[in-house]
C-alpha cells in the first residue's frame, strides 16, 4: 500500500526560500518575488513562477532548481513548475528582506519611485552614500544598471526598476 | 492554456500565426544583427547597451516562438534556426548588415545606421506593443505587457543617442541624414500585415496598419520638431515585403551564420 502524504504549501514555501537567484546567491525567488502561486493537492505540488526579464538566461535553472528542491520534500509525488505572464513580474514584488539580501551582495535594491522626468535614484548599496553617477543604465545583465560611488569609491550595480506605469 | 488554443476559429488561428511569426521574425533578426556589434560600439558602454537590448530582444523573439509552438507550428527552436530566407516574416529593415566588411574578418559597421534604425525600430515596436497589450488573445497581451515595460529602457537609449548625433557636428549630421534615407528606404514593410491584413485587423489581435502607421509619425514628430528638421515618411509602398515571404540577400548570408551552429547536429538537445 502505498502511503498518502499531505504536503503542505507552508512547507513547500520554506523550501522555496533555498532556492536562490543562481548568480546574486543571497537572495531567494521568495523574496525575488517570482513565486506566484503554490499550491498542494496531496502530494502532488503545482508552483507557478513569473519570470523576470523575458531573455534571462537564469529562468530555465531557476526553474529546474525549483523542481530539486521540492523533490526533496519527503512524499512528495508529483512536481509542476511553470512560468506564467500574468501577473507580469514587476520589481516592487522584491521583499523588504530581498532589499538587504541584494545589498549584502553590492546591489542596490531597485528604488520604489521615479523622478517626475522618469528618471530614478539609488543610494550606494556598500556605503548609503548618495553621491553616485550612474554610469550605464545598461549592465551586465537584463537586470542591473552599473554605477560608481563618488564616496567610497566603489563600482556597485543597481537592480533596474521595471514597472507597469513605463 | 493549450485549451483555450485549440478553441480559436480557424481564419482566427492562421491570422495570429502570421502575425506571431512577423513579431518573432522582427525581433529574431533585429537581435542578430545587433549581437554583431558585439565589441565594435564606439564606447564601452554603448556595446553593454547594445548587447543587453539584443539580449532582450532575443527573449521577446523567443516568447512569440513559444506561443507559436503552444499553437502547434512547430518547435520553437527550429522555427527560429532551421526556416529557410522565403519562409521568414520579418521586415527587410531587421535583415539589413550593420555596414560593410564583416566581424570575421574586418568590419566597417556604420554607428550611425545603427542609431537610427535602433531608434525607428524601437519606435515601430512600441507602438505596436502599447497595442498588443490590448489583444484578442490573451497569452499575447500578456507577454506584450512585459515587454512593454523592457522596451522603456531601449527606446530611451536609442532616442538619445539619436538626439545628441543629430544635433552634434556636421560629419555626425551629415552621417544621420545618410541613415535615416537608407532607413527609410527599407521602411515601408515594417507596419505592414502583408497578405494576411485583412484577417490580422478584423481579429483584433493588433490594430490596423494605418492606425499605427499614424501613431509611429506622431510620435517622432516633436523629436524632429526640437532638430528643426522634418519628420521623414514611411513609403506607401514597401521596395520588398518582407511580411510575404521578400527578403534580401542580406537574409541569406544571416542565416548561413546563424544557424551554422544548430545545423552541425539536428537532433541535439540544447
Amino acid at each position: 500500500m502505498t502511503s498518502f502524504v499531505e504536503v503542505t504549501t507552508k512547507c513547500v514555501y520554506e523550501v522555496l526560500m533555498n532556492v536562490k537567484d543562481p548568480e546574486i546567491d543571497s537572495i531567494s525567488i521568495v523574496d525575488l518575488g517570482m513565486v506566484g502561486e503554490v499550491s498542494t493537492d496531496g502530494d502532488k505540488v503545482n508552483i507557478s513562477l513569473l519570470p523576470t526579464f523575458l531573455g534571462c538566461p537564469a529562468l530555465e535553472i531557476i526553474k529546474k532548481n525549483t523542481v530539486k528542491a521540492v523533490q526533496a520534500i519527503p512524499g512528495v509525488s508529483e512536481i509542476n513548475v511553470e512560468f506564467v505572464y500574468h501577473p507580469p513580474w514587476t520589481s516592487d514584488r522584491i521583499s523588504k528582506q530581498g532589499h538587504i539580501n541584494l545589498r549584502a551582495f553590492g546591489i542596490a535594491p531597485p528604488p520604489l519611485h521615479f523622478e517626475e522626468d522618469g528618471s530614478w535614484r539609488v543610494d550606494c548599496a556598500y556605503c548609503g552614500s548618495t553621491y553616485v553617477t550612474m554610469d550605464n543604465i545598461f549592465g551586465p545583465t537584463s537586470c542591473r544598471s552599473i554605477l560608481y560611488c563618488k564616496s567610497c569609491k566603489n563600482v556597485f550595480e543597481a537592480m533596474k526598476p521595471v514597472s507597469t506605469t513605463m | 492554456m493549450s485549451e483555450i488554443e485549440k478553441d480559436l476559429p480557424m481564419e482566427n488561428k492562421e491570422a495570429l500565426t502570421s502575425l506571431l511569426f512577423q513579431l518573432a521574425d522582427d525581433d529574431f533578426m533585429y537581435a542578430y544583427r545587433g549581437s554583431e556589434w558585439l565589441g565594435l560600439a564606439p564606447h564601452i558602454e554603448a556595446d553593454i547597451a547594445s548587447s543587453s537590448i539584443s539580449q532582450d530582444s532575443m527573449g521577446h523573439a523567443a516568447m512569440f516562438y513559444s506561443l507559436l509552438e503552444d499553437l502547434g507550428a512547430g518547435n520553437a527552436d527550429n522555427l527560429a534556426h532551421m526556416r529557410i530566407a522565403s519562409e521568414r516574416k520579418n521586415s527587410i529593415l531587421t535583415e539589413r548588415v550593420n555596414g560593410e566588411g564583416y566581424y570575421m574578418e574586418v568590419p566597417h559597421y556604420d554607428w550611425a545606421y545603427a542609431v537610427v534604425r535602433s531608434y525607428f525600430y524601437t519606435q515601430a515596436k512600441k507602438i505596436k506593443i502599447d497595442s498588443l497589450c490590448g489583444s484578442s488573445y490573451k497569452p499575447l497581451a500578456e507577454i506584450a505587457v512585459k515587454v512593454k515595460m523592457e522596451l522603456y529602457y531601449h527606446r530611451l537609449h536609442w532616442e538619445t543617442w539619436f538626439k545628441q548625433l543629430m544635433g552634434s557636428t556636421d560629419v555626425a549630421k551629415q552621417k544621420m541624414n545618410k541613415a535615416v534615407e537608407l532607413v527609410m528606404a527599407d521602411f515601408g514593410d515594417v507596419f505592414s500585415y502583408g497578405n494576411q491584413k485583412l484577417e490580422i485587423e478584423v481579429s483584433r489581435l493588433i490594430e490596423s496598419e494605418e492606425d499605427l502607421k499614424a501613431k509611429w509619425h506622431e510620435s517622432i514628430k516633436p523629436v524632429f520638431l526640437a532638430l528643426q528638421m522634418e519628420a521623414p515618411t514611411i513609403p506607401d509602398l514597401p521596395s520588398k515585403n518582407g511580411r510575404n515571404g521578400e527578403h534580401t540577400k542580406d537574409l541569406d548570408d544571416a542565416l548561413l551564420t546563424l544557424s551554422e551552429v544548430s545545423k552541425l547536429d539536428p537532433v541535439a538537445i540544447w
